[in-house]
């Protein structure tokens, strides 16, 4: 079934399998779900930018994207619903080096975590943050998100989502966000160089990756499989470097924006903390070492 | 894509060649690789995989240009490209 | 191991329960807390926000209690030992990620300042309701450990042997304080470093590779890992295996069982308790915190009265000293437990003593403490 001109021996393995727990493959999304392209993009991205591997770590919380720690080949954690940020940042205040990944869904980081979504961004926590909007709470069986867009039908929602759903760049870049993007899965190459750039920066890093419900959100209303909400995507985002992000709405199966939107430099929580102790407390102050708060002989 | 102009090292340059692999029974059969290959080399196969599913064939063989589109878009991990033997030796040849 | 000095604020002091709580994770090696303000709590946070910058500690007051458990139960994995402090509402909000703690087996201390409730209740002042709260408030089948101290200086005591517990058992610790015990200032001695002893996070010496953070070879408890050691591990809230992937089958159900069985097998190393005249006595009290204080007044007026009263006070609270009970039920006349509540613990001695003694209990509101006649009243009652 494939080309085979036998000329090279026929590597065994994807590339990419040294990023992940093959020994969980196959995963469990959809045929046709998005979720998967964009592990490779980060994956690819982890590579690309040189991290150390060792010291990062990678929490989800509940949910089709919440799964994705389980499939990572890093420390990882499956966090409760909506808790994937505050336990990253006990992560990463409890052992400073760690460059600490949070990957979940639109219903987990926004809806039930929205809460820590913006007091993470607000105090610029140094996180990574990637946030798949599928528009939906898929694994649950499609319920409405606070991403639905107006109009669209889930299963709580059964004649129209009649709600005003979230512009979440411009909720992240308001509420203190360094770095705010947003890419779809079908933009593999700009995600992935979005990623890798996001990964040598520091505060709160936000990556909205717009992706295909194929059996929730897609089949209740009627969009097609994932492919052709691929296809959905290409013939209907606009990318817009640098936009303002109160335009960034996004109404049911409607034109939209994506891109880089912002991408600056502010101090960290962390170097806030240290710079302001120095200050206040002179030698007095003795920082949490790098290596962390572990004591030990 | 038709060049109005011959660039000017078009006889240095080399098109990469690549060998499609694909990890068959990993697949669900999305469709992705098929509809972006900038080559349109693949094709979902008649026959099925252990799921039941169909995935891809390369069906315009040579035609790979390595540009690991498929490799990318792929949400299975079930597809790659690699440079063809021949293709790696002419690029070398090729460079600067 | 001895307590890092740099923790450890030696000499005699004049503090109040929350300020010696706070000393006491501080002594005891803790070096992040992630909490929320709430009466009558807030002072043990206020105490570690101000000396933790000092000893290499990081707090950080999150924006609700559930981002402050959550912060807790991830801090964890870097190999700190970690706290958070709350009282009934907020305790109520910690409850989802506190079952988080206990399935990933993350060691850390919750520290329960009790006030009146319920909801809102009484924020300034005592209650003792939520006890049970404090073994059974999170979902699903699990077990901790909780303890009670009756004053100050063991509320720097007994934080320290809190943290002991949750390193050696590799659970969260309920440290169950109450809004007196919490708001009272008396003498709290503390020794230095060399003399306090502690139970260090203990890592594996298991290579990555060889290593699954849930194998237990025969032991309780599975090795500790740390992120960013290069391990790669896994750790989930849902059922998992040995190597911490989540597992839907009836066999991985035994590892929700190993967590129970962790605390009730080993309970006769875990429970706590101090007994005075028990020896020949008619009626025995069982009382914790607070009341346990009272509660000695009352025992003294009954003494008077001829009974031959002896008071076992909990200081482990959960597990529940049921062997204990079981033995005394069957040669005294009733059991006597006031506490500040409609009856919480009073259910659990009744239920050990298995119909042989009654447990007469003493109630009170919350908001205050019991009148000492009033619970010599209630002995003298029992006794008949």
């Amino acid at each position: 079934m494939s080309t085979d001109t036998q000329t090279t021996p026929r590597p065994e393995e994807h590339p990419i399998a040294p990023y992940l727990r093959m020994d969980r493959m196959p995963h469990i999304w959809c045929p046709t779900c998005g979720i998967g392209t964009i592990v490779k993009c980060f994956a690819t991205a982890l590579g690309e930018a040189e991290v150390d591997l060792d010291k990062t770590a990678i929490v989800s919380g509940i949910g089709c994207t919440g799964r994705v720690a389980g499939y990572m080949n890093l420390d990882a954690f499956h966090a409760t619903h909506g808790r994937a940020i505050p336990f990253a940042t006990g992560l990463k205040l409890g052992r400073p080096e760690l460059e600490v990944v949070v990957f979940s869904g639109d219903g987990d980081l926004s809806g039930i975590g929205g809460n820590h979504f913006i007091h993470a961004a607000r105090r610029n926590m140094d996180l990574l943050v990637i946030l798949v909007n599928n528009f939906i709470y898929g694994m649950t069986g499609g319920q409405n998100a606070p991403t639905t867009p107006e109009t669209a039908r889930s299963s709580t929602m059964p004649f129209g989502n009649f709600e005003h759903p979230f512009n979440l760049p411009h909720l992240a870049a308001s509420c203190g966000a360094t770095f705010v993007s947003r890419w779809t899965c079908l933009h593999i190459r700009r995600l992935t160089k979005c990623i890798r750039t996001a990964l040598g920066r520091k505060g709160f890093r936000f990556i909205e990756v717009i992706a295909p419900c194929s059996t929730l959100y897609s089949r209740l209303n009627r969009l097609g499989s994932g492919l052709d909400l691929l296809k959905f995507y290409h013939d209907n985002s606009e990318i817009k470097h640098g936009a303002d992000t109160r335009e960034l709405d996004i109404a049911y199966q409607d034109h939209f924006i994506c891109g880089n939107f912002l991408d600056e430099e502010r101090p960290t929580f962390l170097e806030q903390m240290h710079a302001h102790y120095t200050k206040t407390l002179g030698d007095r102050f003795m920082p949490m070492k790098p290596e962390g708060g572990w004591i030990h002989d | 894509m038709r060049n109005w102009r011959i660039p000017l090292d078009v006889d240095k340059v080399k098109v990469p060649v690549g060998r499609v692999v694909i990890i068959a029974d990993r697949c669900k059969g999305c469709a992705f690789c098929v509809e972006y290959c900038p080559k349109d080399v693949l094709v979902l196969s008649e026959g099925f995989n252990k799921k039941g599913y169909h995935p891809p064939e390369v069906v315009k063989n040579g035609e790979c240009v390595n540009c690991n589109l498929c490799e990318m878009i792929c949400p299975d991990f079930a597809i790659f490209c690699v440079p063809e033997d021949g293709a790696e030796a002419a690029a070398e040849g090729g460079t600067n | 191991m001895k307590a890092d000095p740099a923790g450890v604020l030696t000499g005699v002091h004049y503090l109040d329960g929350d300020y010696a709580c706070g000393e006491g994770a501080m002594a005891a090696g803790c070096r992040f807390v992630a909490g929320y303000p709430i009466t009558p709590s807030t002072e043990v946070v206020e105490r570690i926000s101000r000396r933790f910058p000092t000893m290499g500690g990081t707090f950080i007051q999150m924006e609700d209690e559930l981002a402050s458990m959550a912060a807790v139960a991830g801090g964890v994995w870097t190999g700190t030992k970690c706290m958070t402090v709350t009282s009934g509402p907020g305790f109520s909000l910690m409850m989802e990620n506190i079952g988080l703690a206990t399935m990933m087996e993350a060691p850390c201390v919750v520290v329960n300042v009790q006030r009146g409730g319920p909801s809102t209740g009484l924020p300034t002042m005592v209650g003792q309701a939520d006890m049970m709260q404090a073994r059974w408030g999170s979902h699903g089948d699990y077990e901790l450990i909780a303890l009670c101290p009756q004053s100050p200086q063991e509320a720097f005591d007994l934080t320290i042997e809190a943290f002991n517990l949750s390193e050696t058992w590799r659970v969260p610790v309920m440290f169950m304080m109450d809004e007196c015990v919490g708001h009272m200032t008396e003498k709290v001695v503390i020794p230095p470093a060399d003399e306090i002893d502690i139970v260090p996070r203990v890592l594996t010496d298991k290579k990555p590779g060889e290593y699954q953070p849930y194998a237990v070879n025969g032991r309780p408890v599975p090795e500790n890992v740390r992120a960013g050691d290069g391990y790669r591990f896994h750790t989930t809230g849902l059922t998992h295996d040995e190597r911490g992937y989540p597992d839907m089958s009836v066999g991985c159900q035994e590892g929700v069982h190993r967590l129970i069985d962790k605390i009730r097998l080993n309970a006769d190393q875990i429970v706590r308790y101090e007994e005075e005249d028990i020896e020949g006595a008619e009626v025995v009290v069982v009382a914790y915190g607070i009341t346990a204080r009272v509660t000695r007044a009352g025992i003294d007026l009954a003494r008077a009265q001829g009974v031959k009263v002896g008071f076992m006070r909990l200081i482990v609270v959960w597990p529940f000293p049921e062997t204990r009970i079981r033995e005394l039920a069957g040669s005294i006349k009733a059991f006597v437990v006031p506490e500040i509540n409609y009856g919480q613990m009073v259910l659990e001695v009744e239920r050990c003593a298995g119909g042989k003694a009654p447990a007469v209990l003493v109630p009170h509101g919350g908001g205050g403490v019991h009148d000492p006649e009033v619970i010599c009243k209630a002995i003298v009652e029992a006794a008949r």
